[in-house]
C-alpha cells in the first residue's frame, strides 16, 4: 500500500533530522536536534543559513515540529522532474480548494499514529510472543482507521481533481475491501494459541535444540493418563512440569516459545510495520501540503502575492518574474515587501553590483528561495515566476570571521566553495554574495573570474553580488550574450528604492553614505589613554 | 579394533622435534616473549598505529612480541622473506586463512565444552571441535601438496603434516567422528508446551503452518519476511530444564548417546602442539599481508627490500608512510609517495620547506622502512635497498610536560644527549623539529653541534628543520617539501632534492582547494 502524494510512483523518504528516528514529535527531545541533523550536508546547511530558510519553515510549521522537519526535508530533496513538480502543484491546488477535508484526513492519521505509539512500551518487540500480540493489536487499530478514511472518501472524493488524490482514494477501496478486513480478524483469533503450541526440534551444537518449527495445533491426550498407561513398556513420550517458583525454568519455556514463534511473529510484524509505514508516509506527505496551506494563509493575511510558478526544462535558461520578493523578509517583517521584475531569456550569469544596503542580498535571496520553492512543488512569492529547473541550488555567502583558528578566512571561503564544487552538476544554480573578498582585490577578482568562468563553461547558472570591481568590470567588458548586469538603484538624493535595474558596474560602492550616516550618529572616540 | 592406548602415540616423535617454528629457523634465535617490550621509536614513527592496523582482528594470537623483535641475523630475515614470497601464490594464502579460521572455530568449541555443565552437551561440543580440527588439518595438507613450495619453512612444515596424518591416533579419530555424526543427525523430537507443562515426544509430521499464515498476510508483505529472531542470552550452558529435556531425548534414543560417552574418553589428547604453534606464528605473515593488500588497492606498492648490515648507500622508490596510508585509505584520500637515495658519502637528509608539506611524513617513512626491514617484513615502497641498523633513535617534539619542570629546550638537549651517548655508527637517528623554542642563532649553533657528531659517526640520519644552513654541511643531502603544481589533486606534498621555494600563499591555497579554472572543469564533468 502506498500513498504517493509527493511522487506519482514512489515514496518520499526523509533523509535528515528527527524524522529518521521516530515519527512522533512528542518523543523528540530538543537536545537531540543537532545530533539528528548532523548528517545534513554542510553545503545545504549553508543554504539554509544564507537564505534564512528557517523563517520560512517556521511559518509553514506554525509551531509543529513535525511540519518543520518535513518542510526542510522536502525542500532539500531537490526535485528536477517537471512532471513531479506539476503533480504536486495539482495536489496543492486540491488542498487549497478542500483545505478542511485535507486537514481532517491529516488529523485522523496523526491521532492513529499517536495511539499506536502510546500502546508500545519498553517490552513490546522484545520477545517473539509480545511481537505477536502487539502486532495483532496494531492491526486492529489500523483496520479501524481504514474504515474511517473510507468514510471520508465516500463523502468528498468527487471534489478532488488531482491525479494524486484520485489514485489515493481508489487505492484505499482496492486494498482494504470489507471482506478482506473481516478475514483478517478471523486469523488473529487463531493466532492467539490458547491451547498451547507444538514444535519440532533437532539436535544442534552442544546438543542444544535447534530448528524449532511451529506446528499446527492438534488435540493431545492427557499426558498424565498416557504415561500411567504406558509406564510398563518403553514409553514414547515423557512429561514434566515446571515448579511454581522456578523463574529460570519459566524463562526457558518462554525461550522455546520464542524460538518456535519466530517465523509467525516475523510475518505479523512485517505486515503491521508495512501498514504503519504506509500511515507514516501518508502523514509525512500530507504534512508538506499542510505546511504550504499554513504558509499561504500567512502570506495572504499580510497581503503578499502568490502564484504557481512555471517550471521550464532544465536544459533551457529561462529567467523572468514579476514582483518577486524575499518571502523570509516579508514573514519576518510581517508586511508586504518590495519585489523585483526581470524579463530575461538565455541568461547564465547575473552580476549584481551597487549601493550597500540597497537590497542586493535580499534580491539574491529571493531568487534562491523562489527557485527552491518551485522545485519542491510549492507556489512562489511572486506575481509570476518562470525559470528553468536546476540540478541543485547552492549558496556561497560572505561569512564573519571563523573562530576555530584552523584556517584563515580566505582559506575558509575556498574550502566552502570546494565543498559546493564537490556536489555541483551541470545545470545547477550558484548564488554568490560578496564572495572571495577576504584577500586583496586583484587576487579575489582573479579567483572569482576563474571560478565563474569555469562554472559557466559547465552550464551552471550564476548570480553574483560583488564589490570586486576588477572582476565585475572585466566580465562586463567581455560583452557576453548570456550575462545580465544589475545594479541596486540609488536615487540622486541618496535614497534607496531596493529595486534592481540593469546597469554597468560602477567603481564606487556607496559605502560613503552609510559611513556618513553611522559615523555622524555615533562618532569615534578621539583620544586614548596610554597603554599601561 | 585397536585399543585406545596404542592409538594415541605418534610414530615419529623425533621428527616432531625437528620442526621448530615458521618464524625462527634456528632455535638459538627463538624469541623470549617475556623479556620483549615495545621499542622506544615505536610511537614517534607511528609504528604503533601500524601494529594496531596489522593486528586488528588478530588479537587472540598476541602477535605484538613478534613485531617488537628486531632480528639479529640476516639469515632469519631471509628465512622470513622466503615465506613472504611464498604467499604471492594466492592458493597458499587462502589455504592458510581457511585453516586458521577452522582452528579458531575449534578453539571456540573447546572453550564451550569447558564451560558447559550438562554431560551430553559437553561431549557434543568436544566432538564438534575434534571434527573441525581433523578437517582443518586434512584440508591444509591437501592444499599444500598441490603447491610448488620453495621456502625452507613451508617445506619442513608440509613434511611434518604428512607424517602426522598417518599417525594412528589421528586416523582413528577421524573414523569415530564420522560414525557418531551420522547417528546424531538422525535424532528428532517434538515438544508440546501448554501452561507450565512440557512434553517430549517423537517428532510430528511437518504441518507447514508458517506458510499458511504467510498466505493470509501476503498483500502486506513487501519484502522477504525475516523471522523475528528474539535476542536470547547467548549462553552455551544448559539450565536444568534444557538438561532435563536432553535427558528425556536421550531416553528416547539411548544407543546414540552411549557412543557419545565413549568418544570423549578416547580422544582427550588432541590437538598437536606444533600445529598449534604454527597456527599462531603464521598469523604474523597473514596479518601483515592482509594490511599490505588493503593498502596496495590504493595504488601503492610494497616490496621485499634488499638488506645489508654493512652498506649504507640506501635507496627507495615510491616509499610512503604506512601509518598515514592506513588512515588516508579509510578516508579514501590519495597518498603521496617519495623516492629517495643516499649514494657515495651521503648519509644525512636535511628536510626544509613549507609546513604541512610532508616533512615529518618523510622522516617517518624513512624510519618505518628500516624498522620493518629489521623484522623481516616487506616494506612500503616499489623497490628498496636498506641498511639494517642496530637501533633506531627518534627525537620528535613532545607535549609540554608540567610535572617535569624542565624547559622545552632543556628537554630537547637532554634527549638528544642520551641519543648521542647510546648510538653507534650502525644506528639511525631521526630528528623532527628540534630546538624550536629558542632563538635562531642558538638553534643553529646547537643544530650544527648535533650534526657534527652524526657526521663524525658516519651514521644514517634524517633531520627535519627550518634552518636552511644545516642543509649545506658535508655528507648532507638537502631535500624540501613542495606544493605539487603538476598534480593539484593530491592533498599531500612531495619531498624532493631541492631547496624550498616561495609560492604566493593565496594561489597555493586556491590550488589546495582545487578551485582554479582547470580544476573546476576537471571536477565538474559536463
Amino acid at each position: 500500500m502506498k500513498s504517493h502524494l509527493l511522487y506519482p510512483d514512489r515514496d518520499f523518504n526523509p533523509e535528515w533530522g528527527m524524522l529518521r528516528r521516530s515519527p512522533s514529535p512528542q518523543r523528540w527531545l530538543n537536545r537531540d536536534y543537532d545530533k539528528m541533523w548532523a548528517c545534513f550536508p554542510e553545503y545545504m546547511q549553508m543554504t539554509v543559513q544564507d537564505l534564512e530558510l528557517d523563517i520560512l519553515f517556521q511559518s509553514m510549521a506554525c509551531g509543529d515540529k513535525f511540519l518543520f522537519e518535513v518542510a526542510k526535508n522536502v525542500f532539500f530533496t531537490t526535485e528536477t522532474d517537471i512532471e513531479t513538480i506539476l503533480y504536486r502543484q495539482d495536489i496543492l491546488r486540491d488542498c487549497t480548494a478542500n483545505s478542511e477535508v485535507v486537514r481532517e484526513i491529516y488529523r485522523i492519521v496523526v491521532d492513529l499514529i499517536e495511539e499506536y505509539l502510546s500502546g508500545l512500551n519498553w517490552y513490546s518487540g522484545k520477545t517473539a510472543d509480545s511481537v505477536r500480540s502487539t502486532s495483532v493489536h496494531a492491526l486492529g487499530l489500523f483496520t479501524d482507521a481504514f474504515l474511517e478514511l473510507k468514510k471520508i472518501a465516500g463523502e468528498h472524493a468527487d471534489r478532488f481533481q488531482s491525479g494524486g488524490f484520485k489514485e489515493f482514494f481508489s487505492m484505499l477501496e482496492r486494498e482494504t475491501s470489507d471482506e478482506y478486513i473481516s478475514s483478517l480478524k478471523e486469523k488473529f483469533e487463531e493466532l492467539s494459541f490458547k491451547n498451547g503450541i507444538f514444535t519440532n526440534v533437532e539436535l544442534g551444537k552442544g546438543n542444544k535444540g535447534i530448528n524449532y518449527t511451529l506446528q499446527k495445533n492438534r488435540m493431545i491426550k492427557k499426558p498424565g493418563w498416557l504415561s500411567g498407561f504406558l509406564s510398563t513398556g518403553s514409553p514414547s513420550q515423557y512429561s514434566f512440569c515446571i515448579a511454581d517458583r522456578d523463574i529460570a525454568g519459566f524463562r526457558t519455556l518462554a525461550e522455546i516459545k520464542g524460538r518456535s514463534m519466530s517465523s509467525v511473529s516475523g510475518i505479523l510484524l512485517n505486515s503491521s510495520d508495512h501498514i504503519f509505514s504506509f500511515f507514516i508516509s501518508l502523514k509525512t506527505e500530507l504534512a508538506f501540503y499542510i505546511g504550504c496551506l499554513n504558509l499561504r494563509d500567512r502570506l495572504i493575511s499580510i497581503g503578499s502575492p502568490l502564484s504557481f510558478p512555471v517550471p521550464a526544462e532544465h536544459g533551457g535558461r529561462d529567467f523572468s518574474f514579476k514582483e518577486l520578493y524575499d518571502v523570509c523578509l516579508a514573514l519576518q517583517k510581517g508586511e508586504k515587501v518590495t519585489g523585483n521584475d526581470v524579463e530575461a531569456e538565455d541568461i547564465d550569469l547575473i552580476i549584481i553590483t551597487g549601493a550597500n544596503r540597497g537590497g542586493k542580498s535580499t534580491f539574491l535571496r529571493s531568487i534562491g528561495v523562489a527557485q527552491l520553492m518551485m522545485q519542491c512543488g510549492s507556489f512562489v512569492p511572486a506575481e509570476s515566476f518562470r525559470s528553468n529547473i536546476c540540478t541543485g541550488i547552492y549558496t556561497h555567502f560572505q561569512r564573519g570571521e571563523d573562530h576555530d583558528m584552523k584556517s584563515g578566512k580566505y582559506d575558509e571561503e575556498l574550502r566552502r566553495m570546494s565543498e559546493i564544487v564537490d556536489h555541483l552538476k551541470p545545470g545547477g544554480l550558484v548564488l554568490f554574495n560578496e564572495s572571495f573578498a577576504a584577500t586583496n582585490e586583484r587576487e579575489g577578482s582573479e579567483i572569482s573570474r576563474q571560478i565563474v568562468c569555469a562554472l559557466l563553461k559547465r552550464r551552471i547558472k550564476v548570480a553574483f553580488v560583488t564589490h570586486l570591481y576588477d572582476f565585475s568590470q572585466s566580465l562586463y567588458e567581455k560583452n557576453m550574450d548570456n550575462s545580465l548586469f544589475l545594479r541596486a538603484e540609488r536615487k540622486n538624493s541618496g535614497e534607496r528604492t531596493f529595486r534592481m535595474k540593469e546597469g554597468e558596474p560602477l567603481r564606487t560602492s556607496y559605502g560613503r553614505d552609510l559611513y556618513e550616516k553611522i559615523f555622524h550618529e555615533s562618532p569615534l572616540p578621539v583620544s586614548f589613554e596610554d597603554r599601561k | 579394533m585397536l585399543s585406545a592406548k596404542d592409538e594415541v602415540n605418534y610414530p615419529d616423535e623425533v621428527f616432531l622435534m625437528s620442526f621448530f617454528s615458521i618464524l625462527y629457523n634456528n632455535p638459538d634465535d627463538d624469541i623470549c616473549e617475556k623479556n620483549i617490550g615495545e621499542p622506544s621509536c615505536f610511537s614517534d614513527l607511528h609504528l604503533y598505529q601500524i601494529l594496531l592496523a596489522v593486528t586488528k582482528g588478530y588479537e587472540e594470537y598476541d602477535l605484538n612480541p613478534f613485531f617488537y623483535d628486531s632480528l639479529q641475523s640476516p639469515d632469519i630475515i631471509t628465512y622470513r622473506h622466503e615465506i613472504f614470497r611464498e604467499f604471492e601464490d594466492i592458493t597458499l594464502s587462502e589455504a592458510i586463512k581457511s585453516f586458521s579460521q577452522n582452528m579458531q572455530t575449534m578453539r571456540k568449541h573447546l572453550g564451550k565444552a569447558d564451560k558447559v555443565h550438562s554431560k551430553y552437551q559437553k561431549e557434543r561440543w568436544f566432538l564438534d571441535a575434534a571434527e573441525i580440527y581433523c578437517k582443518a588439518v586434512q584440508t591444509l595438507l591437501h592444499s599444500l601438496s598441490d603447491l610448488d613450495l620453495r621456502s625452507r619453512g613451508f617445506l619442513a612444515f608440509r613434511e611434518f603434516l604428512n607424517i602426522y596424518v598417518r599417525s594412528s591416533g589421528y586416523v582413528s579419530m577421524t573414523r569415530d567422528i564420522e560414525h557418531l555424526k551420522t547417528e546424531l543427525a538422525g535424532v528428532r523430537y517434538c515438544l508440546y508446551i501448554r501452561g507450565r507443562e512440557i512434553t517430549v515426544l517423537n517428532a510430528e509430521p511437518d504441518s507447514e503452518y508458517v506458510g499458511e499464515v504467510e498466505a493470509v498476510f501476503g498483500r502486506f508483505i513487501d519484502k522477504p519476511v525475516q523471522p523475528f529472531n528474539e535476542e536470547f542470552p547467548d549462553y552455551n550452558d544448559m539450565n536444568h530444564i534444557e538438561a532435563k529435556i536432553l535427558d528425556l531425548v536421550a531416553k528416547l534414543h539411548p544407543d546414540v548417546f552411549l557412543l557419545l560417552d565413549d568418544f570423549q574418553e578416547k580422544h582427550e589428547n588432541y590437538p598437536d602442539k606444533s600445529i598449534v604453534r604454527f597456527d599462531r606464528e603464521i598469523q604474523f605473515y597473514i596479518s601483515y599481508l592482509e594490511l599490505t593488500e588493503r593498502i596496495s588497492r590504493e595504488g601503492l606498492f610494497f616490496c621485499i627490500p634488499v638488506v645489508s648490515d654493512t652498506v649504507k648507500e640506501i635507496c627507495c622508490s615510491e616509499g610512503f608512510d604506512l601509518a598515514l596510508a592506513i588512515s588516508l585509505a579509510e578516508r579514501k584520500e590519495p597518498v603521496v609517495t617519495n623516492d629517495f637515495y643516499l649514494e657515495d658519502k651521503e648519509r644525512i637528509f636535511v628536510i626544509t620547506g613549507p609546513n604541512q608539506g610532508g616533512k615529518t611524513t618523510f622522516a617517518r617513512t624513512f624510519g618505518q622502512l628500516h624498522f620493518l626491514a629489521r623484522i623481516g617484513c616487506p616494506v612500503p615502497g616499489k623497490s628498496a635497498r636498506l641498511f639494517l641498523p642496530d637501533k633506531i633513535f627518534t627525537h620528535f617534539k613532545k607535549e609540554e610536560n608540567i610535572v617535569d619542570m624542565r624547559s622545552s629546550l632543556e628537554d630537547d638537549l637532554m634527549r638528544i644527549h642520551s641519543i648521542l651517548t647510546e648510538c653507534t655508527p650502525w644506528s639511525i637517528i631521526i630528528i623532527n623539529e628540534m630546538f624550536t623554542s629558542t632563538s635562531v642563532s642558538d638553534a643553529l649553533f646547537l643544530g650544527k653541534k648535533v650534526m657534527k657528531q652524526a657526521i663524525k659517526l658516519d651514521l644514517l640520519c634524517v633531520y627535519v628543520t627550518f634552518l636552511d644552513e644545516l642543509s649545506t654541511l658535508e655528507k648532507v643531502v638537502s631535500i624540501a617539501s613542495t606544493v605539487v603544481l603538476e598534480n593539484p589533486d593530491l592533498r599531500t606534498y612531495k619531498v624532493v632534492r631541492k631547496p624550498a621555494d616561495g609560492l604566493s600563499y593565496a594561489i597555493a591555497i586556491a590550488r589546495k582547494n582545487r578551485l582554479t579554472y582547470e580544476n573546476i572543469l576537471e571536477r565538474i564533468q559536463s
